[in-house]
């Protein structure tokens, strides 16, 4: 189970998150929802181990165990894989060269064996297939001149590579068009498994027709105000932030 | 104003003399007292010239160190060894060994047709060297180094590639120095790619030896209309009581095209600079380069590229990685003279440190007197981005391996042009070596 | 789009390509001889009333300049200057003290109000006039004829006033900061005028004070065959903030005149100095005949840890501008700042830009530049960021861009980074460009004319600088910018 307690966080002396509580479990897709500013995209940073962010209080456990001390490598090989909101581009390293260095970075860490080259290329290419990802992108430099959609498949697919316990996706719908929305969707869906769960950071409703989540949060000001099943993201659409806003500050 | 008044410095006074004791009685000899009149009124660079400012030969060239003789059946020997555990696949081989062009040591089977390779020497002796390209020492301003090495000049090769000859095989031009015995060379070796025509040259530079060495080497390339010239070039291995001077003259005619990769792996001192100039219309110049600095050793990169001509594009990319106590400089100046519109020009140089002590100096210079152009320059100092560190150790990646990755791609993007595999794979492979070596 | 439409308005408002402030002030003038010895240094100081130590500086000043040469290493050219053929002290007759204003000479006052300059405090304080309280110091020619708000700002412990009155006010702050950031032997320019400098303004904020007005000074020349030597010292004590702002202008005369002034900074521990400039020197003509040689020295030291000092330049006028306002971060978590705004038409060459200096522990430093080339001017940035080897963690963002109109211009850029420890983060950037065609054309389809056009574009250009200035200042820099580019639309 991913679980955040009590974690209060601050930027340069001021305070994003104010006590957050969150649960994800196995097999389970939990979406955070709520306006801009909340503090979501800070919760993923902080849970992936991004410096800068100072955690003043709480904790975040992986399987009962606080993650909050461990490099960022450490948590990604631990199994938290973070989607980035604007992934970045990295000039002279191809992507290809990347994947490998990733996937077997992570299996060197958890003590298995470095993958082939031919089973790494076929793992890859059957994975590009799926999310439609030109085999020529895999050639170019990691997201250097990548357009926002391919940005956000590469980012699924290293996702599908990595095979992470919790993936963490921080607005991976924004920028993206209908079509693009759906094959990386359809990407997250095929990695929904028992033993796997995800944290979809979302401002808009509209991703979560395409994937169902069974919890949904709302976050606002630091904390989480007010949890439901799918039906709450369809009603918070319906009557926007504002009322659930007003109703935690009351 | 009245000439500034110059004390004759120690190294200045030796070099007369020297250059008294050289001087051969050939034909030849006018034009070397020309050039030594012209060094001896400008003297050594020092810092109170601008362009030298970070390059202070007169305060690091404290005695002028006797020119090479002949290197004698043992040098040749040791060369003939050294050279043979290294070559580039399917390349033609002209040796330079302490400023002299020695055929012996040379390989020429692989020449592609139409081109030929001749001393330069016999070039000059006989007056056939191309008058134009004899002249590309008027520069604007006197370039004391130039002239110091045609007073000196032991020797180089004339490579010429014929119109419309597409030479298949790179011409590696190995300069050696032997490093017995502390000694200067005076080397100048001339390229004319002919129109249409297209030449790969690989020039290397090394020493079997650490003594004290100076080497002043000029390459002057005349590059025809319509052809395209690729220098790839490689200053490794010198000794930390190395002063290499290289100087490249190039002059691109219209729809010509350039593509220059340096790579400076070197202790001791170095100054490697570049003058191009665009005369015809256009025509493209790439100039990268990749300096691998530590110690104490200290390399310049000055470049000076001049749009003469209008609708050129140049483009510079420099990268350094500086560790120790090391210090690295980039000069570059792109000038648009008047007339020269549409001229595109960027330049972009950037500094990784390594280590504590180490000094970067950036002069990203443009001078522009046409409206209609695009030109532009940046230069960076620093540490690595620490968005692209974070992303990648978010994906499980090791912060030294991280590092390592990023070091690497920051100096490969300066090196992904050249267009020989085989020395793409040595550059790329000397930066992997480079940085385990210090810890990355 | 309002702001569209004000430009537009301001645009259309302008007279034709004239100089409005060329007028000559008819005022009788009390001169020093021509040409420079020490006996001319000796008069001048002795018609201040100067102590013994003040002109013994200056002596020595004098007789260390007649050792140094003019130097020759910028981008501006001119004819060799006869130091000889100068009056170095010229004052409108019966000024030479300080005055309260119902004694200054109506004519000269008549001459600010022309200038735009208000004088007149009770008129202010009144609102009879529609600007926003501002002290002034007038200097004319080799004097200053008035200073407003001195009493008001005395009661917050702020000292405004002539430097030739501190002198004799506040003897103990002028010898300790007098010649402390740009020390007598600086450079030939800054040498010189410490040995005639004339007047300037001096300005001194007591501890934990923020200053209740913007305080400025307006330069003059009005006599022919007069240089300018002002000399201007600002010192902010610990905790203090000032904003200050310096404008300047000159008659039309077909003579080259001489301005060479120093300005010193001095920001002690947790201070801010906010130091805007709007040059509108007279140019000269349009062959290049006669304009100012502007020659100035300005230097900021961010003396103590966490001092801040801002530079913001509005350079339109001279015919040769020199001038590099420079900040020494001394103090550790100093910062320097310098926004700067070049414009060149005719036959001006501008070679300007800053330095900043990083001595201190995390010190940052901002530099942004906007060069624009018109005409057949020549518009160089010059800059220096460096950063010593004490300098942890120094930062520098740099941006420079240079615009051309017309193809007989010239836009050059020379900066110098240097990093001399491996902590520092430095990132320069610069671009060089001519007004896109497509922005031109889409203007012109909305209904602008070419150098309305041209106007707005430029102000945009411009508009990061601009933001930095004092909101009148900015008003008034905007209409100088159109007038400086007039004429340069084909």
């Amino acid at each position: 189970m991913l679980e955040v307690r009590n974690l209060h966080v601050e930027v340069e002396g001021q305070k994003i998150l104010r006590g957050l509580d969150l649960k994800v479990h196995p097999g389970e897709v939990a979406a955070i929802m709520g306006p801009n500013g909340s503090g979501k995209s800070t919760l993923s940073y902080v849970i992936a181990g991004r410096e800068d962010y100072e955690v003043t209080d709480g904790e975040v456990l992986l399987d009962g165990e606080n993650v909050l001390e461990m490099d960022p490598e450490e948590r990604a090989a631990k199994g938290l894989f973070l989607a980035f909101q604007y992934p970045v581009e990295i000039p002279g390293v191809a992507t290809m060269t990347f994947l490998k260095a990733s996937v077997n970075a992570q299996r060197k860490s958890r003590g298995e064996p470095e993958l082939s080259t031919p089973d790494f290329m076929r793992h890859v290419k059957q994975g590009a297939e799926r999310l439609e990802v030109n085999p020529d992108m895999l050639k170019r430099p990691l997201n250097v001149g990548f357009s926002g959609g391919e940005k956000k498949r590469m980012e699924i697919l290293q996702m599908a590579l990595l095979e992470p316990r919790y993936g963490l996706l921080d607005e991976t719908d924004s920028g993206l068009d209908i079509d693009a929305l759906r094959i990386v969707s359809n990407g997250v869906n095929a990695l929904r498994a028992a033993n796997r769960g995800f944290l979809v950071i979302t401002h808009y409703q509209r991703l979560l027709d395409y994937i169902k989540p069974d919890v949904v949060h709302i976050m606002s000001k630091g904390r989480i105000i007010k949890s439901g099943d799918a039906a709450l993201a369809l009603e918070l659409e319906k009557n926007g932030y504002r009322d659930y806003v007003a109703d935690a500050a009351a | 104003m009245p000439p500034m008044i110059r004390r004759e410095h120690d190294a200045e006074r030796m070099l007369g003399e020297q250059f008294r004791a050289f001087r051969p009685a050939d034909a030849s000899a006018g034009r070397r007292d020309e050039a030594f009149t012209l060094f001896s009124e400008a003297g050594l660079p020092s810092r109170r010239i601008e362009s030298w400012h970070y390059t202070d030969l007169r305060g690091l060239v404290r005695e002028a160190l006797p020119p090479a003789p002949e290197p004698d059946a043992a040098t040749i020997e040791a060369a003939r060894e050294r050279l043979a555990a290294h070559a580039v696949p399917g390349a033609a081989r002209v040796v330079v060994l302490d400023g002299t062009y020695r055929p012996e040591l040379s390989d020429l089977s692989a020449l592609s047709a139409g081109v030929t390779v001749t001393s330069v020497l016999d070039a000059l002796s006989t007056g056939d060297l191309d008058a134009g390209l004899a002249a590309a020492q008027k520069l604007g301003q006197v370039e004391s180094m130039l002239a110091l090495n045609a007073a000196f000049l032991q020797g180089g090769a004339m490579i010429v590639v014929a119109p419309d000859t597409q030479a298949a095989a790179p011409i590696e031009l190995v300069m050696l120095l032997s490093g017995r015995a502390p000694a200067a060379t005076y080397d100048r070796s001339y390229v004319k790619v002919g129109d249409r025509a297209s030449l790969t040259l690989v020039e290397r530079h090394a020493s079997l030896g650490d003594a004290k060495s100076l080497a002043a080497t000029v390459l002057v390339a005349a590059v025809g209309d319509g052809a395209s010239f690729e220098h790839l070039a490689r200053i490794d291995g010198l000794g930390p009581q190395a002063l290499h001077l290289g100087t490249t003259l190039i002059r691109l005619g219209a729809d010509a095209k350039f593509e220059a990769t340096t790579l400076v792996a070197t202790g001791g001192v170095t100054r490697r600079q570049a003058y191009l100039e665009f005369v015809g219309e256009n025509a493209t110049a790439h100039l990268y380069g990749v300096s691998l600095l530590d110690g104490k050793s200290h390399a310049d990169t000055t470049l000076i590229v001049t749009h003469t001509a209008a609708h050129c594009e140049s483009r510079e990319l420099f990268k350094h990685i500086l560790d120790g106590e090391a210090t690295g400089i980039y000069q570059g100046r792109v000038v648009v003279a008047p007339g020269a519109q549409k001229t595109d020009g960027k330049m972009l140089s950037k500094c990784v440190f390594l280590g504590d002590g180490a000094n970067m100096y950036n002069k990203p210079e443009l001078e522009i007197f046409a409206d209609d152009v695009v030109c532009g320059h940046g230069a960076t100092v620093g540490a690595l981005d620490d968005d692209q560190l974070f992303y990648l150790r978010a994906r499980g990646i090791p912060l030294r391996e991280a590092q390592a990755l990023l070091l690497e791609a920051f100096a490969s993007e300066a090196i992904e042009t050249v267009s020989v595999a085989s020395v793409k794979d040595e550059m790329n492979d000397r930066v992997g070596e480079w940085l385990r070596q210090h810890g990355r | 789009m309002p702001a569209v439409q004000d430009t537009v308005d301001q645009v259309k408002a302008i007279d034709v390509s004239e100089y409005k402030y060329g007028f000559v002030t008819e005022i009788e003038a009390e001169r020093a001889p021509k040409g420079l010895s020490e006996d001319i240094v000796r008069f001048i100081s002795s018609k201040k009333e100067e102590p013994a130590w003040l002109t013994e500086w200056r002596l020595e000043a004098y007789r260390r300049w007649i050792t140094m040469e003019s130097p020759d290493w910028s981008r501006v050219k001119h004819p060799p200057i006869d130091y000889q053929d100068l009056h170095y002290f010229s004052a409108p007759k019966g000024t030479a003290g300080p005055k309260s204003l119902d004694e200054v000479d109506p004519e000269l006052l008549r001459t600010y109000e022309k200038l735009g300059i208000p004088l007149r405090e009770q008129e202010i304080l009144a609102g009879v006039e529609p600007t926003n309280r501002v002290a002034v110091d007038a200097v004319f020619d080799s004097v200053s004829v008035a200073t407003t708000f001195k009493a008001e700002l005395a009661k917050s412990g702020v000292v405004f006033c002539p430097i030739s009155e501190a002198v004799h006010t506040h003897p103990e702050l002028v010898k300790k900061y007098l010649g402390s950031v740009v020390p007598v032997t600086d450079n030939y320019f800054a040498t010189l005028n410490s040995a005639v400098f004339s007047d300037g303004s001096f300005v001194y904020i007591p501890p934990g004070v923020r200053c209740p007005m913007e305080l400025s000074t307006y330069f003059r020349i009005n006599d022919t065959k007069t240089g300018q030597f002002e000399r201007t010292l600002i010192i902010a004590d610990k905790g203090s903030y000032v904003s200050y702002l310096e404008g300047c202008t000159a008659p039309m005369r077909d003579e080259n005149q001489l301005h060479a002034a120093v300005v010193e900074l001095v920001a002690l521990e947790d201070a801010e100095i906010k130091y805007s400039t709007v040059q509108n020197w007279y140019p000269g003509d349009a062959e290049g005949k006669g304009g100012i040689y502007n020659f100035v020295t300005k230097r900021g030291d961010c003396r103590e840890a966490r001092a801040k000092i801002s530079w913001t330049q509005v350079e339109t006028g001279s015919a040769i501008t020199w001038k590099y306002p420079s900040c020494i971060l001394r103090g550790d978590d100093s910062r320097g700042e310098f926004y700067s705004i070049a414009i060149s038409n005719g036959m001006q060459q501008v070679d300007s830009g800053t330095k900043m200096v990083h001595l201190g522990k995390n010190t940052t430093s901002r530099i942004i530049s906007k060069g624009i080339a018109a005409g057949k001017s020549d518009n160089t940035y010059r800059g220096l960021v460096s950063a010593h080897r004490k300098a942890t963690n120094a930062r520098n963002f740099t941006n420079c861009d240079s615009l051309l109109i017309g193809e007989h211009c010239g836009a050059h850029t020379v900066p110098y980074i240097e990093a001399k420890t491996s902590t520092a983060v430095f990132e320069h950037e610069a671009t060089t460009s001519k007004i896109s065609e497509d922005q031109l054309f889409y203007c012109r389809q909305r209904g602008l004319s070419g150098e309305e056009a041209t106007a707005l574009i430029v102000n945009g250009f411009v508009r990061d600088v601009l933001q930095q200035l004092p909101m009148e200042f900015a008003v008034e820099a905007q209409k100088l910018i159109a007038i400086s580019l007039e004429g340069s639309v084909g």
